[in-house]
C-alpha cells in the first residue's frame, strides 16, 4: 500500500486547448506572499515554545502574576529548572527514556529486518502466509491490548521492570512490510554469486544486504525511537515506580505533584522536550527523509 | 512510497556472475530438494525472532483478551469465572460507553479535516518556492517530536482561564474569556487546536514530499498554456495528491480513533465526561474500575469499531488506490 503513492504518470487537464495563451510565469509578488503567510504561520507556530521557555525563565511570582507577560517584573532567573533539576527525577527519566528506546528500536531492526530478508528472498514453505499475518496484523491498535498485556506481564512478574517496558513495543508489523518492499529491490544477482561461492544466507544477510539498506534501516530506526521515545499508554500502565518511569510518564506525575508551580512544570516540560529536539537540528535530514519514507507505511 | 525507489540501489546487473560460473556438479534433482529443504529452514530461522514476540506480545494477548472478555475477571484477581456473553450485553446497554463511542468519533472527525487541509496548504504554500526550507520544516514539524505530556503541559498553562496566554490575547481583540478545558462545549476544540499544533507536521512532511515528487514539466506546460498558480493547483497538484492525501486521511482516521494522552492529561475526560475518548473508558473500566473483563469486552467492540471503519476505507478507496 506504501508504494501506492508514487504519482501515477500525469493526467493532463484536458480542455485548456482554447485558451489563449497567456504567459504568466509565477511571479514574484505570489512568492513574496507566500512567504509572509508562511512566517506567520511559522512564528504562531513557536509560540508554545515560547511561552513555555518564558514563564520557565520567571519566579513562580512572576509566572502567575497578572496582568500576564512576557518579561517578568523581577527579571528572568533559572530558579525553575535548578528546583526541577536538583528535586525531581528528570535525569534519571531521561536515561529510563534513552536505554528503553535503544533496546527497543535495536531488537526491532533485528527481528523485523531478518524476518523481512527471509520473505523477501528465501523460498520456504508458508511464507505468504506469514505475510498476510503481519500485514493483517497492522490493523490492531495498541490501545485492544493493554488490559491482556498488562494481564500477562503481572502474570510474568514483569510489572515495575524493563522488560515490561521494552518487549511489547518491539513489534513493528508496517516496518517489516516497508523492509520487505527495499529488499525486493535489491538485484538478486548481488546474492546468487555469493551463494555459487559458498557464503551462507547469515552472512549475506549481515555482509551484502543490510549494507546497502543503510537508507531504509535509518529510517524505520528513526521512526520506531520516535515512537518509543515518546509512548505514554503502555508506559504509564506497565511502570509506577519513580525511578523506572520513562520521561513522558514522569512528567505526568510531575504534573501531579507540583500543581500550580507553572515556571517548574514548563522548565520541566523544556528538559523533556530538548534530547529530541537537540538530534532533530542535528539529523534534520535524515529525520524527514525517514518520516516521509516510513509514515505513510502506519502509525 | 515516495522515496525508497530513490534511495534504493541502482545498479544494473545486465550481466549477472551466473553466466559465468559452471553449472554445479551435483545431479540436478538432488540439489533442487536440498536447497529447497534448507530454504525452509533458513527462511524459518530468520523468521523465527520477529515470529516469537509476535506471538508472545500480539497473539496471544489477542486470544487471552478475546477469553478475558467472557470472564467477571477483575484487577484484584478475584474472578466470577466464565459469564458467556454477560460484559458484552452490558457494554452495549452502557450509557458512558456510548457517550465515550461518540466523543471519540466527535474527535476523529473535527480532528481529521483540519489535520489534512492544513497539512496540505502549508505544504502547498512552502512548495512554491520559498527560501529557507528547513526553516519551515523545522517550525511545522518540531512539535510532533515532543511527548504528549510536554504538549499537554504546555496548552493547559496557555488555556489556563485566569493567566493564559489565549484568554489574555483574546482580551487584547476585546472578547470575553474562554473557560477552554473547563467549559463542556468547548473543551474538546481545544483538545483538537493542541492536537492539530502537535501533529500536523507530520502530514505535512508527507504532503511535501509528494508534492516534491511531482514532475516539474507538469507545471511548465501548465504555465505555457497559461494556467496560473491556483489554476496549476487544482488541476495538477491537488490531482496528483490523490493516492497520498487517501492514504493520509485514511492513516489519520485510525489514529484519531485511538486518542487517549494529549485529552486523559488536560482533562482527564471532563468537564463531566465531555471528551472521554473510548481508549480512556477502556483504561478506567480496566484500572479505576478493577474490570479487567469488562473491559477486554469494550477493548473488542472498539476493535470491531476500527475493523468496519477500515473495511468501509478498503472498499471505498479500492478503486483509486488499486
Amino acid at each position: 500500500m506504501a508504494t501506492t503513492t508514487l504519482s501515477k504518470p500525469a493526467l493532463r487537464p484536458k480542455g485548456t486547448a482554447d485558451i489563449v495563451p497567456n504567459r504568466r510565469p509565477k511571479t514574484p509578488l505570489s512568492r513574496i506572499l507566500a512567504t509572509v503567510v508562511v512566517s506567520v504561520l511559522a512564528v504562531a507556530w513557536l509560540v508554545p515554545f515560547a511561552w513555555a521557555t518564558a514563564t520557565a525563565l520567571k519566579s513562580e511570582t512572576d509566572a502567575a502574576s497578572t496582568p500576564i507577560s512576557w518579561l517578568p517584573a523581577s527579571g528572568f532567573t533559572l530558579d525553575a529548572f535548578a528546583k526541577v533539576l536538583q528535586s525531581g527525577n528528570i535525569p534519571t527519566w531521561t536515561l529510563n527514556s534513552l536505554f528503553t528506546s535503544a533496546a527497543i528500536t535495536a531488537i526491532t531492526l533485528v527481528i523485523s529486518a531478518s524476518v523481512a530478508y527471509a520473505i523477501s528472498r528465501v523460498d520456504f514453505r508458508g511464507k505468504r502466509m506469514l505475510m498476510g499475518v503481519i500485514v493483517a496484523s497492522i490493523i490492531i491498535p495498541p490501545p485492544v491490548l493493554i488490559i491482556p498485556l498488562f494481564q500477562q506481564m503481572q502474570s510474568l512478574n514483569l510489572i515495575d521492570t524493563y522488560w515490561a517496558l521494552i518487549l511489547p513495543q518491539v513489534i513493528h508489523s508496517p516496518m517489516v512490510f516497508v523492509l520487505k518492499k527495499f529488499f525486493d529491490q535489491i538485484p538478486r544477482e548481488l546474492e546468487e554469486a555469493a551463494l555459487m561461492d559458498g557464503a551462507g544466507r547469515l552472512r549475506i544477510f549481515t555482509t551484502i544486504v543490510l549494507p546497502l539498506s543503510r537508507p531504509i534501516l535509518a529510517a524505520v530506526a528513526i521512526f520506531v525511537f520516535i515512537g518509543a521515545w515518546n509512548n505514554f499508554l503502555w508506559p504509564f500502565i506497565a511502570t509506577n515506580e519513580s525511578s523506572l518511569l520513562t520521561l513522558p510518564v514522569g512528567l505526568q506525575t510531575i504534573k501531579c505533584a507540583y500543581g500550580i508551580q507553572y515556571a517548574q512544570n514548563m522548565a520541566s516540560a523544556l528538559l523533556a522536550a530538548l534530547p529530541l529536539i537537540v538530534v532533530f537540528l542535528f539529523f534534520q535530514r535524515q529525520i524527514i527523509r525517514g518520516v516521509a519514507t516510513t509514515g505513510l507505511a502506519g502509525t | 512510497m515516495s522515496t525508497a525507489p530513490a534511495t534504493a540501489p541502482t545498479g544494473n546487473p545486465s550481466r549477472s556472475r551466473r553466466d559465468d560460473v559452471p553449472a554445479p556438479t551435483i545431479p540436478a534433482p538432488a540439489a533442487k530438494s536440498s536447497r529447497s529443504r534448507r530454504d525452509n529452514i533458513h527462511g524459518w530461522a530468520f523468521s523465527a525472532p520477529f515470529l516469537a514476540f509476535f506471538l508472545m506480545f500480539l497473539v496471544w494477548p489477542m486470544i487471552s483478551g478475546a477469553v478475558m472478555s467472557l470472564t467477571g475477571k477483575s484487577l484484584t484477581g478475584a474472578s466470577s469465572g466464565f459469564i458467556g456473553l454477560a460484559n458484552y450485553t452490558e457494554a452495549f446497554a452502557d450509557q458512558d460507553m456510548w457517550r465515550s463511542l461518540g466523543n471519540t468519533l466527535y474527535f476523529t472527525l473535527i480532528s481529521t479535516v483540519p489535520l489534512v487541509v492544513i497539512a496540505l496548504a502549508l505544504a502547498a504554500l512552502v512548495n512554491m518556492g520559498l527560501p529557507a526550507q528547513w526553516l519551515w520544516r523545522l517550525s511545522f514539524f518540531s512539535p510532533f517530536l515532543l511527548a504528549s505530556t510536554v504538549v499537554s503541559l504546555f496548552f493547559a498553562w496557555m488555556y489556563n482561564p485566569e493567566i493564559g496566554l489565549f484568554n489574555d490575547l483574546l482580551a487584547k481583540v476585546g472578547i470575553p474569556p474562554v473557560a477552554w478545558l473547563n467549559d463542556p462545549s468547548v473543551a474538546m476544540w481545544a483538545v483538537v487546536i493542541a492536537t492539530v499544533w502537535w501533529t500536523v507536521g507530520f502530514n505535512f512532511l508527507l504532503y511535501l514530499a509528494a508534492l516534491q515528487n511531482i514532475p516539474q514539466q507538469h507545471y511548465e506546460a501548465a504555465s505555457l498554456d497559461g494556467a496560473g498558480g491556483w489554476r496549476q493547483f487544482f488541476s495538477i497538484s491537488l490531482p496528483q495528491l490523490g493516492p497520498t492525501t487517501v492514504m493520509i486521511v485514511i492513516l489519520q482516521i485510525l489514529a484519531s480513533l485511538k486518542v487517549f494522552d494529549q485529552i486523559y492529561q488536560m482533562t482527564e475526560g471532563g468537564p463531566g465526561g465531555a471528551t472521554r475518548s473510548i481508549v480512556q473508558y477502556i483504561f478506567e473500566a480496566g484500572f479505576t474500575g478493577y474490570r479487567l473483563g469488562y473491559s477486554a469486552a469494550i477493548s473488542y467492540i472498539f476493535f470491531a469499531l476500527i475493523l468496519l471503519i477500515a473495511l468501509a476505507q478498503v472498499f471505498t478507496t479500492r478503486k483509486r488506490i488499486a
